[in-house]
């Protein structure tokens, strides 16, 4: 294959940022980690660039970085709850004696491990859509459906209309709509 | 009264996209079950994007906050000046 693809550093934010925080927080369930896990990802990028062969996508190539950052961090916990270790007095008599059997039940109603599986996947797929839109409607689309934020908040942040906000987002769900169809639903 | 029941199928899209984020009023959402009731295309505009709202919401998406995008592009920035 002939090394075809090239960094541009200058975009990576703009273009990665919420795409890897979505799939660094889908795996350690915390934000301030996730972020932490991002900027570590995009430093590490920038200091090995000159490793970059161009066979992989700039996109897949910071993921895999953030990959290897997801591992690390979970090295390091797993090292430091050894030292920490929570004892739990099961075995001792008290008044609660009895109570671990019913704390020991699976929980039916509990998340299974496929389905946070497929959660995770989900999450991608959208993210891959969302990374075909020009770049203000995927962020206005994401201000709005992912954060929360009301319309006012982001027309003064973005310094746009609620009627082109509107027209934005109309633009992005009809486009993410198909989208999907094509890579989650048919695939 | 008439003209605020009786919309036309881009407005009723418009109407749709706002309910999907809680946005339209009570009147609006009448008016949009009214053209859903007897307009083809309204319909299958509102299923889809009805769709698309239970997808996103099953994938529990997330994204960075402006906050903490700023304060990501900031830190960045001071890093790649150094490099460049």
């Amino acid at each position: 294959m002939t090394p075809n693809h090239k960094l541009d550093p200058n975009h990576w934010i703009t273009l990665y940022s919420d795409y890897l925080f979505n799939y660094a927080i889908s795996r350690v369930n915390d934000r301030e980690i996730a972020q932490d896990l991002v900027s570590e990802t995009f430093l590490s990028g920038l200091k090995s660039m000159v490793n970059f062969k161009g066979k992989a996508s700039e996109r897949t190539w910071l993921t895999s970085i953030l990959k290897r950052k997801i591992i690390d961090h979970y090295r390091k916990t797993n090292s430091n709850k050894g030292k920490a270790e929570v004892r739990m007095g099961y075995s001792y008599p008290t008044e609660s004696e009895g109570d671990w059997l019913e704390e020991r039940v699976a929980d039916p109603f509990g998340k299974t491990a496929e389905d946070v599986m497929e959660n995770v996947e989900l999450g991608d797929a959208i993210y891959n859509c969302l990374s075909k839109l020009p770049e203000k409607q995927a962020r206005i689309f994401e201000l709005k459906t992912i954060t929360g934020y009301d319309t006012e908040t982001i027309c003064n942040e973005l310094n746009i209309t609620s009627s082109n906000l509107w027209v934005q987002i109309h633009r992005a769900r009809t486009a993410l709509a198909s989208c999907l169809e094509k890579n989650w639903f048919k695939a | 009264m008439k003209k605020k029941l009786f919309i036309s199928h881009e407005h009723a899209k418009h109407i749709c996209d706002k309910r999907q984020y809680g946005e339209a009023t009570f009147t609006e959402s009448v008016a949009l079950s009214i053209r859903v009731a007897w307009c083809r295309l309204t319909r299958a505009y509102s299923k889809k994007n009805n769709k698309l709202t239970s997808t996103i919401q099953d994938a529990k998406m997330n994204c960075l906050k402006q906050t903490e995008r700023k304060k990501l592009e900031h830190q960045f920035e001071k890093e790649l000046n150094k490099h460049q």
